[in-house]
């Protein structure tokens, strides 16, 4: 590696600590219904979850070939647009885990990198129509799809062994559902190591063919992969407990039964979606997968309070992420100067917002108790509980009525700029 | 805009095909392996304790193959 220059080494570290809150942000997808049933101790499940994901990075070569999948037009994409869409994505990952809502990753990078294009090109490097087939669109049918596949199996799971009673049955068969559920988890564990830390490999490979050290067209260079993959692990060790924690008891009481047939639905949904060709948010499909396993329970509830507020951040993630994104290609469209405040303001404002978090942490130890009222009640929390509608019925008709909230966006978008 | 209906809608069918049809499979192998554990102490027939142990032994060998076609998509 030749003539590595400060700005693309900056990128290349920028990309890495995205990875690194990619995996934090996503233990909870595959890890979550684990904990919360009891299959596995928290610390158990995420370091399995870590190695899996280490493995899934080293699986595949197939390395993404865009950022966005073709949302943005990244030809002649300069390098300082890559790093204020990183920017925009880390601030945006670290404040839903502030707040503790699952929300996608990619579509944060999707948000960064158009705030971060169309202030730098203009709104013509967008395509409005893949941004409605990609991110709307996914963002509605994702929970719905894992969710029905969850409750049916659910209530199928049910009905096949309403008839064991016998204690050592129980036993048996509470033994099987830790198996299977572990099993179904390791899964997604995978498959999330392998689509997201590819992620992370073609955003290092595309800044390096942007700043002119490979060629275009060339493969990821070793160290780039075993670092994409390193950090992904590690962030997803740590755990976000938090997520972990909405996840996995805060939108419904999970029974080992309910968390087999959601981590099943969910596996299979992500399976089926990256290999049919419509692609589904993995953190969208474990969210409705476990909604759906709570209402397929007879006496299981959905806490549609916590849904909601889950289903605001999703609208808000695309123009959240593009706001700060904009902002901070503003600045670095400055000059070298404006690069280092950006850089100085990433690191101040993910400093802050893990400040904010020791004020109520939660780690391994408290992972399972509810999240009922007692998350933390930041600005942010504040700002979507002011837009919430009022608690509404248990009709699954509310997934649609909530997600389309971007008139919320400029009163809550202005928080993760004014945090920086 | 082109929305690929047919790609969602296969989605959706193979999703919610597999995951039922998974579930409940396992969840027939664990209830009848359960079953064996819960004969164990009394009087269980032996021809019904085989099949019923050929039964869920068949179930699991079919999620363990949907697992690892699983994997092979995850690594093709």
């Amino acid at each position: 590696m030749e003539h590595i220059t400060l700005l693309l080494a900056i990128v290349v570290v920028t990309a890495l600590v995205f990875d690194f809150t990619n995996g934090f942000h996503d233990t909870a997808n595959a890890m979550a219904t684990t904990i919360s049933t009891g299959a596995l101790k928290p610390k158990t499940a995420v370091a399995m979850s870590a190695v899996l994901n280490l493995i899934g990075a080293f699986l595949s070569v197939e390395v993404a070939k865009t950022i966005s999948g073709g949302i943005v037009n990244e030809d002649g994409l300069r390098t300082e647009v890559i790093f204020a869409a990183l920017v925009g994505a880390i601030l945006w990952n670290l404040l839903t885990w502030l707040v503790g809502l699952p929300s996608s990753s990619s579509h944060a990078l999707f948000g960064g990198l158009i705030g971060a294009a169309v202030m730098s090109a203009g709104w013509s490097s967008i395509n409005g129509g893949t941004v409605v087939t990609k991110v709307l669109l996914p963002a509605i049918a994702a929970p719905l799809v894992a969710g029905l596949a969850a409750m049916l199996a659910t209530r199928l799971t049910y009905r096949i062994n309403r008839n064991v009673t016998d204690p050592n049955q129980l036993k048996s068969t509470a033994k099987g559902y830790r198996a299977g559920q572990i099993a179904s988890a390791g899964l997604v564990s995978l498959a999330h190591g392998t689509n997201d830390a590819q992620k992370t490999m073609g955003i290092i490979t595309l800044a390096l063919v942007t700043g002119g050290v490979l060629a275009p067209g060339s493969n990821p260079p070793m160290w780039v992969i075993v670092s994409a993959g390193l950090a992904i692990a590690l962030g997803t060790y740590l755990g976000g407990w938090r997520i972990i924690r909405t996840m996995g008891s805060g939108l419904t009481d999970l029974k080992p039964p309910q968390g087999f047939a959601a981590q099943t639905s969910a596996a299979t949904v992500i399976l089926a979606s990256s290999h049919l060709g419509f692609s589904l948010s993995t953190t969208q499909s474990c969210s409705g997968a476990v909604m759906g396993a709570g209402l397929g329970r007879k006496g299981g509830v959905v806490r549609w309070s916590t849904a909601t507020r889950m289903f605001v951040a999703w609208g808000l993630t695309l123009p959240a992420a593009g706001l700060v994104g904009a902002g901070a290609e503003f600045l670095t469209k400055q000059g070298p100067w404006g690069i280092a405040v950006t850089a100085t303001l990433l690191v101040g404002g993910s400093f802050a917002i893990w400040l904010a978090s020791r004020r109520q942490p939660v780690d391994h130890t408290n992972v399972n108790e509810t999240a009922g009222g007692d998350e933390p009640q930041g600005v942010v929390t504040t700002a979507i509980a002011a837009v919430q509608p009022p608690p509404i019925g248990t009709h699954p008709t509310d997934l649609m009525t909530t997600i389309p909230a971007p008139a919320a966006a400029p009163d809550d978008t202005a928080r993760p700029s004014a945090t920086v | 805009m082109k929305i690929d209906w047919a790609a969602l809608a296969s989605v959706f069918g193979v999703s919610l095909v597999v995951t039922v049809a998974l579930v409940g499979l396992f969840t027939v192998g664990i209830v009848s392996l359960s079953k064996l554990s819960a004969t164990a102490g009394g009087s269980a027939s032996g021809g019904s304790a085989a099949l019923a142990r050929t039964g869920a032994y068949a179930c699991f060998a079919a999620c363990v193959a949907a697992v690892a076609y699983g994997i092979y998509l995850i690594v093709a």
